[in-house]
């Protein structure tokens, strides 16, 4: 049973002081339905990913909030929750359910409302994807993992401060003409390395904003689309998931995120492609460095090269292989429980062409989304090419 | 914190840090695993583990969590020991730390909470 993508939506990706989680998921979902001429009676499942609501809002049991909230209480709803991959797992488990032939209509989303509590508070809350104990505890904080990951990957690979900071000029770069990104600025390499100190080597340019925002997708069967005369364009070709050490200690290669290699092993062979045929790709860039480390375990480069996609252009909108056109995590923002359908949100829009920052053409296109510092990660693989 | 986190840091302020290695294939861990990470097997044993280690890698932290937040900026450390086991602490007795330094383990504790430490050996 092929998986349809029939309408997706994002809400303006930065500050809503004036919404809620329950608020916020309704705009984004309702306005994927519009986007396919579908209504919440067609929901059948709904899964959304929200990864700190619980210490946020004091609330938990999203899933059904949200169903309740947006109408679709006739919808099997459940939250899922991988840390910063939470709505990618959203999203997979959604196609799963119509390939299983268990529903025609799927609600994919996932929502993060950040700024209602303070900086230490969301840097605490953050730090429940890693291991609580041995990490958290010592006041190792998420910016100073990427941090420890950079300085052994800078070390091994003779790269250097600037070569991360390439990252963060492309994709600022890249933001400035998405109307939902909450960085909407150009930054430069002096810019990167002046901004002020967060966990030696990274500094505020290399690490990806505090986001509010919600994004939401409308999956159908190829079946339904055809009764109901949906213009479906794009399917959802193939997933992968994998997991990890849950403490970065525990890995024996401190800069390599195995679980992104097995994930994008496993998605690449269900869709029955390989890294050659990907023609743009949005990836977890919470940090400069984890673009780097993304672009590699995706099999776009080799293992040490990755740092050349921003530095040579290689990952640049007129490159090889488009990366983060969206402005990634790094300027659009990363409402972290909505982000991995955020990623499907805008390789939807390139693979249909009406993206903003639109690439020539592609029919291959995917999602990188990384829970903590590599323990969980899913690939979600689109493909052009509908009813 | 969790009594098993506190049992390896009591063990760490006697002299007499502990880690986990599988009888079957060799993999070493840390506690409180009750299966291999590496083969699944169900014997893992305790063993003595040094008190000294190499620094892997090092941050020094600008911004932190409400516990941590007078503190900063401090340093973390992830140091690897001959045994082949990593632990992750906080840098005291230096401002600043090389890799391939080596350090000494140590632990810190309020009553409450326990905080493991690296000390340069030096």
């Amino acid at each position: 049973m092929t998986v349809q993508i029939a309408g997706v939506a994002s809400t303006p990706y930065g500050k809503h002081p004036d919404s809620s989680t329950r608020e916020l998921f309704t705009d984004a979902a309702l306005e994927a339905l519009e986007d396919a001429s579908l209504s919440v009676d067609d929901i059948e499942e709904l899964y959304v990913g929200n990864f700190i609501g619980d210490l946020t809002d004091d609330q938990a049991h999203v899933g059904a909030m949200v169903a309740d909230y947006l109408g679709a209480r006739q919808a099997a709803s459940m939250r899922t929750e991988s840390a910063c991959a939470s709505a990618s797992s959203a999203a997979r488990s959604g196609a799963q359910a119509i390939r299983a032939g268990d529903a025609d209509v799927a609600l994919v989303g996932g929502v993060e409302l950040m700024h209602t509590a303070g900086l230490e508070e969301v840097t605490d809350a953050l730090a429940n994807a890693a291991d609580n104990e041995y990490e958290n505890e010592a006041g190792l904080t998420f910016p100073g993992i990427y941090a420890l990951i950079a300085q052994v990957y800078m070390d091994e690979f003779d790269v250097t401060s600037e070569d991360l900071a390439a990252v963060a000029v492309k994709n600022y770069d890249n933001g400035i003409s998405n109307p939902i990104a909450q960085r909407q600025e150009e930054t430069d390499v002096e810019s990167v390395l002046e901004s002020p100190p967060v966990a030696t080597p990274l500094c505020l340019q290399d690490c990806c904003p505090i986001t509010d925002g919600a994004s939401a997708a409308v999956l159908v069967s190829e079946t339904f689309a055809d009764e109901r005369g949906l213009e479906t364009v794009v399917s959802f070709a193939g997933s992968g998931q994998s997991s990890d050490s849950l403490a970065l200690q525990d890995r024996p290669d401190l800069a390599r995120t195995r679980a992104a290699e097995r994930a994008a092993e496993q998605a690449y062979e269900r869709a029955g492609i390989s890294a050659e045929d990907v023609d743009v790709a949005e990836v977890h860039d919470c940090f400069t460095i984890a673009e780097i480390l993304a672009v590699e375990s995706l099999g776009f480069f080799e293992r040490g090269q990755g740092a050349r996609g921003a530095v040579d252009g290689e990952t640049a909108l007129e490159g090889r292989i488009p990366v983060n056109t969206s402005g990634g995590l790094l300027a659009k923002g990363h409402p972290v429980g909505a982000t991995g359908v955020g990623q499907l949100v805008e390789i939807t829009k390139q693979l249909e062409g009406r993206h903003p920052n639109q690439v020539a053409g592609p029919t291959v296109g995917l999602t990188h989304t990384v829970g903590g510092s590599g323990a969980s990660c899913v690939v979600n693989v689109l493909r052009a090419g509908g009813v | 914190m969790q009594e098993w986190f506190v049992d390896v840091a009591e063990h760490i302020a006697d002299g007499d840090p502990i880690y986990l290695a599988c009888e079957e294939c060799g993999q070493v861990a840390l506690p409180p695993r009750t299966v291999c990470p590496d083969c699944a097997g169900r014997s893992l044993e305790q063993r003595p583990l040094s008190e000294t280690a190499t620094v892997t890698a090092e941050t020094t932290i600008f911004s932190s969590t409400p516990r941590y937040a007078e503190e900063t900026p401090y340093t973390i450390v992830i140091a690897t020991f001959e045994e082949g086991v990593r632990l992750t602490g906080q840098l005291r007795g230096a401002e600043t730390v090389e890799r391939g330094e080596e350090v000494r383990l140590g632990v810190e504790s309020d009553g409450d909470h326990w905080l493991i430490t690296f000390t340069p050996s030096d």
